[in-house]
């Protein structure tokens, strides 16, 4: 049973009380800093008229495909690069010269070769996403204990059992920490790509309203995405903790 | 049944000459026997076992297991380290470590695994915790686990690389005398590697002793105690303490020309 968080709860009301306060009682701000209340009522409605939530499924449906893409490529990459050496020697300068670049600087380039679709999207968020799992990945295969390996070899695994069986589960704790890191990522690349060029999604919706002057509608939609980005981030979380109890008890454990 | 051949092992560091761990060490384990190899610290005792085991290629020499030229792990031999908390699998609990070995075998059920894993783990005396994850048990349980895991394997020979090193004196009288028990009822062979020169004379049939680097064998002695051996009697048996004292002396005679 996890204890309520009541001081952390009060301090988030004492913040939406101060949003409240100050926009009624600064009149000059009304055009462009709506109330808490009245930000929370326009969230209602949009939801109760369907209107948010075309554009909160055309999110999260790139949001999904360009998370799962990066996933899969990336832990396949990370596996490869991780256990064969030649290779990551071979393609370590141009990760470290890709890497570091903001990843938003592609969305251009992806619009030359891919068009505005959802296509580009996709893409640019599975570029975004993908460098934090390969990099997590690769440490996590190298981190692998000697000991392990060699005790594969002792029980005669084949490579593809010592694959299975001892390099993926033992790296599985830093590939976990890299599908986290990328989670938050993708929702952030989604959401400009969409501001740029779109007719859908939330990315899309918050600049539109903004402007065409709708700022209630603008603000739900900024925390529209706030809580869809909490609760991407809680059931990550109640996943891992799941598939990862081993790892928390066993982290636990060497604290002490 | 396992005989060592004129095994030499170099290493070659990121610069200047190779150093030799192993000069030229010959040695023949008959089947069934318990022998020990001592030695002072750095000596090539690992090496050694890493070798046997086929993890490691010798720069000269053969390893020969029933006859046959070791090139590569070995069937029917099992390597146990030092190092039982790196070498089990923390993902995995009890039951599922020391399936571990079972899982390649042919022709079994899930269930006769489970149930041949569950008889290894009696064995070793951790009946009630199998569902137990390996990070929750102590470290003499954990080797326990790591020895079921290998047992269970029916290895013909077990190489075990300084077993005992990391845990406390009790622990380990304790875990001595479950792996004589367990080794006069499954008749394995045992190659057991030790800087301890008390528990290799306790445990073995014979022990050899190894000189300091570049290691070659410096004595081969024969240990007529009676068995099934006793804590309390055998240590305090005056062929104990003989044997002690002589092995004793030609290590720390080594140690000191150092």
């Amino acid at each position: 049973m996890r204890r309520v968080p009541w001081s952390g709860l009060a301090v988030l009301a004492a913040f939406v009380i101060v949003w409240e306060a100050w926009a009624r009682t600064r009149g000059e701000l009304a055009a462009f800093f709506p109330p808490a209340s009245r930000v929370l009522a326009t969230l209602w409605q949009l939801l109760a008229s369907g209107e948010l939530a075309e554009h909160t499924l055309a999110t999260l449906r790139r949001f999904a495909q360009g998370y799962a893409l990066a996933a899969v490529l990336s832990v396949g990459a990370g596996l490869c690069l991780g256990l064969w050496r030649p290779l990551y020697n071979l393609l370590e300068p141009l990760i470290e010269l890709l890497r570091p670049m903001p990843s938003p600087a592609t969305i251009p380039i992806a619009i030359l070769f891919l068009g505005i679709g959802d296509e580009m999207k996709v893409a640019v968020t599975v570029y975004a996403c993908s460098w934090p799992i390969l990099l997590n990945t690769i440490d996590g295969v190298r981190s692998v204990d000697r000991v392990l390996f060699a005790t594969a070899a002792t029980f005669r695994l084949t490579s593809w059992a010592r694959f299975w069986k001892v390099v993926l589960p033992a790296a599985s704790p830093q590939i976990v920490t890299g599908l986290r890191v990328s989670l938050a990522i993708a929702l952030i690349l989604v959401v400009t790509s969409e501001m740029v060029v779109s007719n859908d999604g939330l990315g899309y919706y918050v600049l539109e309203s903004q402007r065409t002057f709708q700022m209630p509608q603008m603000y739900a939609a900024v925390v529209a995405l706030g809580i869809i980005g909490y609760v991407l981030n809680r059931l990550f979380l109640a996943l891992d903790s799941w598939a990862m109890a081993w790892h928390k008890g066993l982290t636990r454990r060497e604290d002490l | 049944m396992l005989e060592v051949r004129g095994l030499r092992k170099e290493f070659q560091p990121l610069s200047g000459p190779p150093v030799i761990a192993i000069g030229d060490v010959s040695f023949r384990v008959e089947a069934r026997r318990f022998v020990s190899i001592v030695g002072p610290s750095g000596c090539g005792k690992s090496t050694l076992l890493q070798c046997v085991a086929g993890l490691m290629r010798p720069t000269a020499g053969t390893v020969l297991l029933e006859g046959q030229e070791v090139t590569g792990p070995p069937e029917g031999l099992i390597l146990l380290f030092q190092e039982y908390n790196k070498s089990l699998m923390a993902w995995r609990s009890v039951l599922a470590n020391v399936r571990f070995g079972l899982e390649n075998r042919r022709g079994m059920t899930a269930s006769e695994r489970d149930d041949e894993a569950r008889h290894y783990i009696d064995l070793v005396g951790l009946g009630g915790f199998e569902r137990h994850y390996p990070w929750e048990l102590s470290g003499g349980m954990q080797q326990r686990v790591a020895i079921a895991r290998a047992l269970a394997c029916k290895p013909r020979v077990l190489l075990m690389d300084e077993p005992f090193g990391s845990l406390d004196a009790l622990t380990r009288f304790d875990l001595e005398d479950t792996l004589l028990r367990l080794w006069a009822s499954l008749g394995s062979t045992i190659l057991f590697v030790t800087h301890d020169i008390e528990e290799a004379v306790y445990l073995s049939d014979r022990v050899y002793v190894l000189s300091r680097r570049p290691s070659r064998m410096l004595a081969d002695t024969a240990i007529e105690l009676p068995r099934p051996r006793n804590q309390l009697t055998s240590r305090e048996d005056p062929r104990f303490i003989k044997l002690r004292h002589q092995t004793f002396e030609m290590i720390s005679k080594e140690m000191t020309q150092a």
